[in-house]
């Protein structure tokens, strides 16, 4: 569908999916350069929200009536789908969420609420967005768990050398996140798993920067969890999943309570659902998950591998152009990075950047990205971010040079 | 050209973000205010000296931002020195008003302040230039000691 007669893709074709790219900001064609923060949504995705309002809207799981059993189908189908889509064993191993925050957060509370005590470590990362750091925070102040983090090496890669140091028998849980969302660093997922499991320690991969832009099988990274959100994927905002294997997943208790997680209630006590249904307390985000299952639907048709390559010819291409401008510092690594690039520049501050590529049309993000530990790890009180999709273009990148090379002069 | 950016960031502006005025730490400070703008980074190390009078005898500040929160703060040292607290208060509800309300006239005490009201088009910066003032505001609810304030928590005119 998005293929060319010689058997390339057609960017060119898919970025004409995307409705919002022909908007203009402040007068100038829109340059989206902050997917990592939201991705934009295909035609495609939204059409699937409408045509569920119009055809299949009703409750799942308790109507009896024709309506509700197409929204159930729906919604089951979507659990599916993402069930294939991260090469999970079965659609019950996938919890639907409000995004990767709320997956963490059912991890660390539900979880860590049940099997970590005082003495436990959760081992995280220097780097990881405060999603993958503020819930561990909340459970460690709870249980007395202790957190211990993985440094982060100048060159933006995790300090891998000091692993075997800090995986000792204590640690229940390695949390990390598969790309940096500043830094854009991409983690050994396997490796790292292998290296937990080694220790007994459960892993929890947080692929929000990955989920849609690059090829994951949980059974071949050989991760226990693994948390994305829908809105970075082209999905809708509001939807994301929780991946827990099956045998882990089965021994946590429920989090949130309410309609549609129980089997039975009594006045005094109640019997659960089995997961995933245990997790999802009350009427769920129907119209997200079957909005997420055609995000899926659209990146596979696309493909995960070509989107890599081209994000990573993008960024690799980014890179190249900004070490051309004066008083450039790019953060991370110089080789294979995901698809986004964090920098600093003498001539001006992260806002003042951002406020005057903003005026030309160019949306960038500037600041601390969720990354307050990791900042400050740098010494930079924050960094601006551009950060890219497989709807963007070489020519784009020229144009942010362009207008980064203005900003040197106006702020100079 | 664009007229709002230029307008946001006036030659005097910049100048005053390059070379800020009253940087620097101030030995014999009876107060000293520690602010930070946690949306990105900025801090602001505030230190204030009263007169026998209970004036701003004298004021200095360190840190690091944006173009505007260090104009901001530079312009502001350079205006409250040797001013009342009174005229102090006045100054920073003059100039909180120039920076968020749109119809507000901008006040010929406020000087060359007067300069910032472009941020009134950036709601974004508009904490920016007001971190300054922030960490004033708590130097005059105080005669000596240290305190900190964020940008976060609500803005309270005096």
């Amino acid at each position: 569908m998005h293929q060319v007669a010689s058997g390339g893709i057609d960017w060119k074709a898919i970025r004409e999916d995307f409705p919002i790219l022909r908007e203009r900001a402040h007068g100038h064609p829109l340059i989206y350069f902050d997917s990592a923060a939201t991705s934009q949504k295909p035609r495609a995705v939204l059409d699937a929200l409408r045509n569920y309002y119009e055809h299949e809207n009703a409750n799942v799981h308790r109507g009896l009536h024709e309506l509700s059993s197409r929204a159930t189908e729906a919604y089951e189908k979507s659990r599916q789908q993402v069930a294939n889509y991260l090469g999970a064993a079965s659609a019950d191993e996938i919890v639907f969420t409000r995004g990767t925050t709320e997956s963490i957060n059912l991890v660390a509370q539900a979880w860590g609420g049940k099997f970590l005590r005082d003495g436990d470590v959760v081992l995280l990362t220097e780097m990881e967005h405060h999603s993958n750091l503020v819930p561990w925070q909340l459970l460690a102040e709870r249980t007395g768990a202790q957190l211990r983090f993985v440094p982060v090496c100048d060159d933006g890669t995790l300090a891998l050398d000091r692993l075997s140091s800090l995986l000792t028998p204590e640690v229940k849980l390695f949390a990390f996140t598969h790309v940096s969302n500043s830094l854009g660093t991409i983690n050994p997922v396997r490796e790292l798993c292998e290296k937990a499991r080694a220790v007994g320690a459960l892993t929890l991969v947080d692929a929000a920067q990955s989920a849609g832009h690059m090829p994951i099988n949980v059974r071949e990274l050989g991760c226990d969890f693994l948390a994305f959100s829908g809105h970075k994927m082209c999905g809708p905002t509001g939807i994301g999943a929780l991946y827990g294997r099956a045998e882990i997943l089965d021994s946590i208790p429920p989090w949130h309570g309410g309609g549609e997680m129980i089997v039975s209630v009594t006045l005094e006590k109640s019997a659960f659902k089995k997961a995933p249904h245990r997790f999802e307390a009350g009427t769920p985000n129907i119209a997200g998950a079957i909005g997420l299952a055609a995000a899926i639907d659209y990146i596979e048709s696309i493909g995960r591998a070509a989107i890599f390559e081209h994000d990573a010819q993008l960024a690799g291409y980014a890179m190249e152009r900004l070490a051309e401008l004066p008083g450039m510092r790019v953060l991370g690594p110089s080789a294979e990075r995901g698809a986004l690039v964090g920098f600093v520049m003498e001539a001006a501050h992260p806002h003042d950047l951002t406020t005057f590529a903003d005026q030309y049309g160019l949306a960038m993000r500037g600041g601390h990205h969720c990354n307050q530990p990791l900042m400050r790890r740098f010494g930079l009180p924050g960094t601006t971010r551009a950060s890219f999709y497989f709807y963007n273009t070489k020519g784009e990148i020229d144009r942010m040079i362009e207008i980064l090379r203005d900003a040197v002069r106006f702020f100079s | 050209m664009i007229s709002e950016l230029e307008e946001l960031y006036q030659e005097v502006i910049l100048d005053h973000s390059r070379r800020p005025r009253n940087f620097g730490d101030l030995a014999d400070a009876a107060v000293r205010v520690h602010g930070d703008n946690p949306a990105c980074g900025d801090e602001i190390h505030l230190g204030v000296k009263f007169g026998t009078d209970g004036g701003l005898q004298d004021i200095k500040f360190t840190g690091h931002g944006c173009a505007i929160s260090q104009a901001s703060a530079s312009l502001m040292t350079a205006k409250l020195k040797g001013k009342s607290r009174a005229e102090a208060t006045e100054m920073l509800r003059a100039f909180h008003d120039l920076v968020t309300d749109e119809t507000a006239e901008a006040p010929k005490m406020l000087g060359d302040l007067r300069l910032l009201q472009g941020v009134r088009k950036f709601p974004q910066r508009v904490k920016c230039a007001m971190l300054a003032w922030r960490a004033v505001e708590q130097a005059l609810q105080q005669s000596a000691g240290e305190s900190t304030i964020s940008t976060e928590t609500e803005f309270v005119t005096p």
